[in-house]
């Protein structure tokens, strides 16, 4: 679905970035481990379009038909901070925004909107400031915003890692659910190896900037 | 009385529309100042922020010699009308407006641009989403810019002449009113013009206070 071939990310001059080559399929849920600095948002925010590799070749073989732009790529991919970073609007605002981004009819918007904010069991939140929510709330909203795009790829960065241990717990069993439910294809960073156990199909391991066989 | 009125009228009018224009400018001059990566950005930073401060008479100077008959816009014939006036003080209001939209901007969360970019929005949904959560420092970029220029005379005098029915605004009106010692007269108009730009000033702020109302209910 989508490979990466070749690819080097410098900073400063040095490379922080360099994959000879990695694939990923369809319906596939990979963890990506590592240590601090190790390039693993980089890997993410490449994978994401948000950054321009200096070298290398990133081939997306989508559902759709073929892209026309890098926002036609990221309108048909979602992406899940470290941190919600909600915008100061409603809860349902803030999970309705990608969908009016990409311009669908009010009716549509509100009925997938209605539905996902369901899913992630916050409807009793939807006319709340989005930046007055608990953190384990904030992350249920960032989910809810990100999968009620229906992305064909996920690209989640860390989304749990400044929780508690119990909503951490709570929402990785949620994830799991949706993922199942969803069968979209997912690269999720994280330090966890429990969320490792009970969400990866594959995980890989990133080391300055490379991919390593992962330690024991 | 009816000239105090066209007086006050032309004064609003002016600073009015100098500042809409330096806001036309400001806002996405600011934005790609604050979001912006690009050689000589902070050399432009410095300047425009040196522009907050632009004494009026100075600016007026400016504009006097390039609107002058025989200036480089002389043709256009544009000294000493209300034209002049707008255009000196939309130099003046300009900067200060520039300043603080990229002040604004640069105080929210960098990576709540990546964010919208991974929501699949465009560059231009992206700064319009940006400006919606900066709105509350913009609002006070908006009053910053209006009371840069309502409230100075060195520029209005230069470009404008306060040539009665035709130029004279609030604040060379004072200006006058003093020089012929009706200092009455002079406290009057003061006390006009300050309270035009208290009830401005306090329009704004209100739909300023609500935003900050509304993002801090819960």
């Amino acid at each position: 679905m989508i490979e990466v071939r070749d690819l080097v990310v410098r900073r400063d001059g040095r490379a922080v970035l360099t994959i000879d080559r990695l694939r990923i399929d369809r319906g596939e849920v990979l963890a990506v481990l590592g240590p601090n600095g190790a390039g693993k948002t980089t890997l993410l925010l490449v994978l994401a379009r948000l950054l321009v590799p200096e070298q290398g070749a990133i081939r997306f073989e989508s559902a759709s038909g073929p892209l026309a732009s890098d926002l036609d790529y990221r309108r048909r991919i979602s992406v899940v901070m470290q941190d919600p970073l909600l915008l100061d609007r409603s809860v349902f605002d803030n999970v309705a925004a990608g969908l009016r981004f990409r311009h669908l009819a009010a009716e549509t918007v509100r009925q997938r909107t209605e539905a996902w904010l369901a899913k992630l069991s916050i409807t009793h939140l939807k006319d709340r400031p989005g930046l007055k929510l608990s953190g384990g709330e904030a992350q249920r909203v960032a989910l809810a915003r990100a999968f009620v795009l229906e992305p064909e790829l996920l690209l989640l960065d860390e989304p749990f890692s400044s929780l508690d241990a119990a909503t951490r717990e709570a929402l990785s069993a949620e994830l799991k659910r949706l993922l199942a439910d969803t069968h979209t294809t997912t690269v999720f960073i994280t330090h966890d190896p429990a969320e490792v156990r009970d969400l990866a199909t594959r995980s890989l391991w990133l080391e300055d900037g490379r991919l390593i066989p992962r330690p024991a | 009385m009816s000239e105090v009125f066209s007086i006050t009228v032309l004064s609003l009018q002016v600073s009015g529309l100098a500042t809409v224009l330096s806001l036309l400018v400001g806002l996405p001059l600011g934005t790609v100042l604050a979001l912006g990566r690009f050689r000589g950005r902070a050399a432009l930073l410095s300047v425009i922020n040196t522009g907050m401060g632009l004494p009026p008479v100075v600016v007026g100077l400016a504009v006097a010699m390039l609107l002058w008959r025989s200036g480089p816009l002389g043709d256009l014939r544009l000294i000493y009308t209300p034209w002049a006036i707008i255009l000196a003080q939309w130099i003046i209001a300009a900067p200060v407006v520039t300043g603080l939209t990229a002040v604004a901007l640069q105080q929210l969360d960098p990576r709540l641009q990546l964010q919208l970019l991974g929501l699949g929005a465009s560059l231009p949904q992206m700064v319009l989403a940006l400006w919606r959560e900066a709105r509350l420092p913009l609002i006070a970029a908006l009053i910053a810019g209006f009371g840069s220029v309502i409230s100075e005379v060195g520029a209005s005098m230069m470009v404008g002449g306060n040539i009665r029915g035709q130029t004279r605004v609030l604040t060379t009106a004072i200006v006058l009113e003093t020089g012929k010692g009706e200092f009455e007269r002079a406290l009057a108009l003061g006390g006009l013009l300050l309270l035009l730009t208290f009830l401005i000033n306090l329009a704004l702020t209100l739909i300023q206070q609500r935003g900050a109302r509304q993002r801090g209910r819960t």
